[in-house]
């Protein structure tokens, strides 16, 4: 007798749960040869709003933890993902089309970036932060803060570059809403698996899948929203258009780079981008 | 509003402990399944767009914005009045609260600063929120928070007389305490009656709670103190708004309901608005018979409120704490 086939739904990733689009609307992912892959979930905008109301929450927890606590979560995604690395290789072949030397390639580049990122949390501050030399008998200590709930648009790149957008976010103390990339969303939510199982606070990264088009513009004009990252925004007029939204309550902005070649080290940048700096005075021998 | 003191219509029934008790205990059952699915039932409809911004001005003006902490200031009580004059300092158009309740002591405060806002004081009495104290106490409470010029009192009711049966007690405490609401010119303060439904254990109980509040002369039943887990739920309101209803009916005298404790966004507070109106009718769609007792409410009311005029979600950083 044959066996009956186990079929994974692909949900939504938020406030640690995984949750159906609350619109119950889903869409068709092809593979490369574009064949059926799996149907993904449609998010909409209140799926929008209940991952920022998430990641909001989650906030105060999360950039509150030591960064060496938050180095050692993030490690541990890095963990968790190399012992699923199978998984993600027959995903990445299977969605993309590529060989599986490439798909190893992009898996090792990803769990690399993670822990590479994980080593930044507890040094990011010693490297970007200053004493300040002032008139007066003072200590003057500036130090970087989290920004915020982060909205990514994330790159095409399913596991690598969507790893590249996030992990330099969270080490950092922010949480993120993540819209994950349009044609290869699938990837996201079984990351989002892996998040579910490491340690990760829930809220602390929340994924949706769906319509760029539809859930960004939300996103760019939410009040409780403090930066948006556009790095997966291939639509010129789309991304002018979030940018000018996004201007309303003064949120830091990413301008796209949706060809961005992930494989390459980056630098620090994605880190220090979605950065506040806060500069203490401190009186001297008294 | 002026209704007297006792009920004519139910003299008999109060005589004695035991005509009040055949009253209550004779009050049909609360079917408990059926009671629960009906509040389900209508927490499913689906308010939008005019409506929805009707029913959030609506709600604002029906909030007892509340602040009931032992580490309250004259200070937050200033600050929580302004508030409730002016819910959103960025909007004119953004009705006031209905009232500030706070502890006795603090009544003078607020009503100096809210004035002659149109905006109520009430105090919660009696001992709140255990009301566990002699009664001549309880009295002196009520009429210190009248005289420093509470426009409403919120008292509790002695759950354990309740529990135990002695009816004719709580009665009377009810009765006593509205009469120490009168004031020397003849008006009085409007009597709420908190019944801290988390205590009562039963249905059957909250239905039986409210008519003997109702017959005492009450002006508002409230479900709780906010002090105890679980406060206002649905299907509790639920019945309290068909006594109210049913009170109606039979003495002609209108009653108002006030959920406290719990409901803290804007989608919990329009299920109970849908509730009154199909229970009750439109005509307890006002502030003057609906009230919620609530401070996390508010910002919620007022965030769904902004989302309505500007089109973009708005986020906790653009109204104050308290």
């Amino acid at each position: 007798m044959s066996r009956i086939d186990v079929r994974k739904t692909y949900k939504l990733y938020i406030g640690g749960q995984f949750p159906r689009s609350e619109s119950g609307r889903s869409y068709v992912v092809n593979d490369a040869k574009g064949r059926l892959l799996a149907n993904a979930a449609q998010a909409s905008r209140k799926d929008a709003r209940d991952a920022v109301v998430a990641a909001r929450s989650a906030f105060p927890g999360w950039s509150g933890k030591t960064a060496y606590n938050r180095a050692q979560v993030v490690y541990r995604v890095a963990e968790v993902l190399e012992g699923r690395r199978e998984q993600f290789e027959a995903e990445l072949r299977a969605a993309e089309g590529i060989s599986p030397a490439r798909a190893r390639t992009y898996v090792d580049a990803a769990i690399d970036r993670l822990v590479w990122y994980a080593g930044w949390a507890d040094k990011i501050t010693q490297v970007v932060g200053n004493a300040n030399p002032v008139a007066g008998p003072f200590f003057n200590l500036s130090t970087p803060e989290p920004s915020g709930v982060i909205a990514v648009i994330a790159p095409r790149g399913p596991l690598l570059g969507l790893v590249s957008v996030v992990a330099p976010l969270i080490v950092t103390g922010n949480t993120v809403v993540v819209v994950a990339s349009e044609d290869n969303p699938l990837t996201a939510i079984t990351l989002g698996e892996v998040m579910a199982t490491s340690d990760l606070p829930g809220g602390v990264v929340n994924v949706l899948t769906g319509s760029q088009a539809e859930i960004a513009p939300w996103l760019a004009s939410h009040m409780d929203v403090n930066g948006i990252d556009l790095t997966g925004v291939d639509d010129a007029a789309l991304a002018v258009d979030l940018e000018v939204a996004a201007a309303d309550n003064l949120k830091r902005v990413r301008r796209p780079a949706p060809d961005t070649d992930w494989l390459v080290q980056p630098d620090l940048d994605r880190m220090t981008r979605f950065l506040e700096t806060k500069t203490v005075w401190h009186p001297i021998g008294v | 509003m002026s209704t007297p003191a006792t009920s004519a219509v139910y003299d008999d029934v109060v005589r004695t402990d035991s005509s009040l008790r055949r009253f209550l205990h004779g009050l049909p059952g609360v079917d408990q399944v059926g009671c629960e699915a009906r509040a389900a039932g209508l927490a499913t409809r689906s308010i939008k767009t005019t409506s929805k911004a009707w029913a959030i001005d609506l709600a604002i003006r029906m909030v007892d914005l509340t602040t009931l902490e032992g580490q309250d200031t004259h200070g937050k009580v200033r600050a929580l009045a302004s508030k409730a004059m002016r819910p959103d300092p960025a909007d004119p158009t953004c009705p006031a609260t209905a009232a500030v309740c706070v502890y006795p002591d603090m009544v003078a405060t607020a009503k100096q600063t809210l004035g002659d806002s149109g905006v109520h004081v009430a105090a919660v009495a009696t001992a709140f929120p255990s009301g566990r104290a002699a009664m001549d106490i309880k009295l002196a409470d009520t009429r210190d928070a009248v005289e420093a010029g509470a426009d409403e009192i919120d008292m509790v009711i002695d759950r354990g007389a309740f529990l135990s049966g002695r009816y004719l007690q709580v009665f009377e405490e009810i009765a006593q305490v509205r009469a120490a609401c009168a004031r020397p010119d003849g008006t009085s303060a409007h009597l709420k009656v908190i019944f801290e439904t988390g205590e009562l254990q039963t249905y059957d109980n909250v239905r039986r709670a409210s008519w003997l509040a109702m017959m005492a002369g009450g002006h508002f039943i409230k479900t709780s103190t906010g002090k105890v887990q679980p406060a206002a739920t649905l299907p509790v309101t639920l019945i309290m708004l068909e006594a109210v209803r049913d009170f109606r009916d039979q003495t002609g005298q209108m009653v108002g309901v006030k959920p406290a404790g719990g409901i803290k966004t804007t989608k919990d507070a329009i299920k109970y608005l849908v509730m009154v109106n199909e229970t009750c009718g439109d005509d307890w769609l006002d502030p003057d018979w609906f009230r919620f007792g609530a401070s996390t409410l508010l910002n919620d009311l007022l965030m769904q409120r902004t989302k309505m005029t500007t089109g973009r979600y708005s986020g906790p950083d653009y109204f104050t704490l308290d």
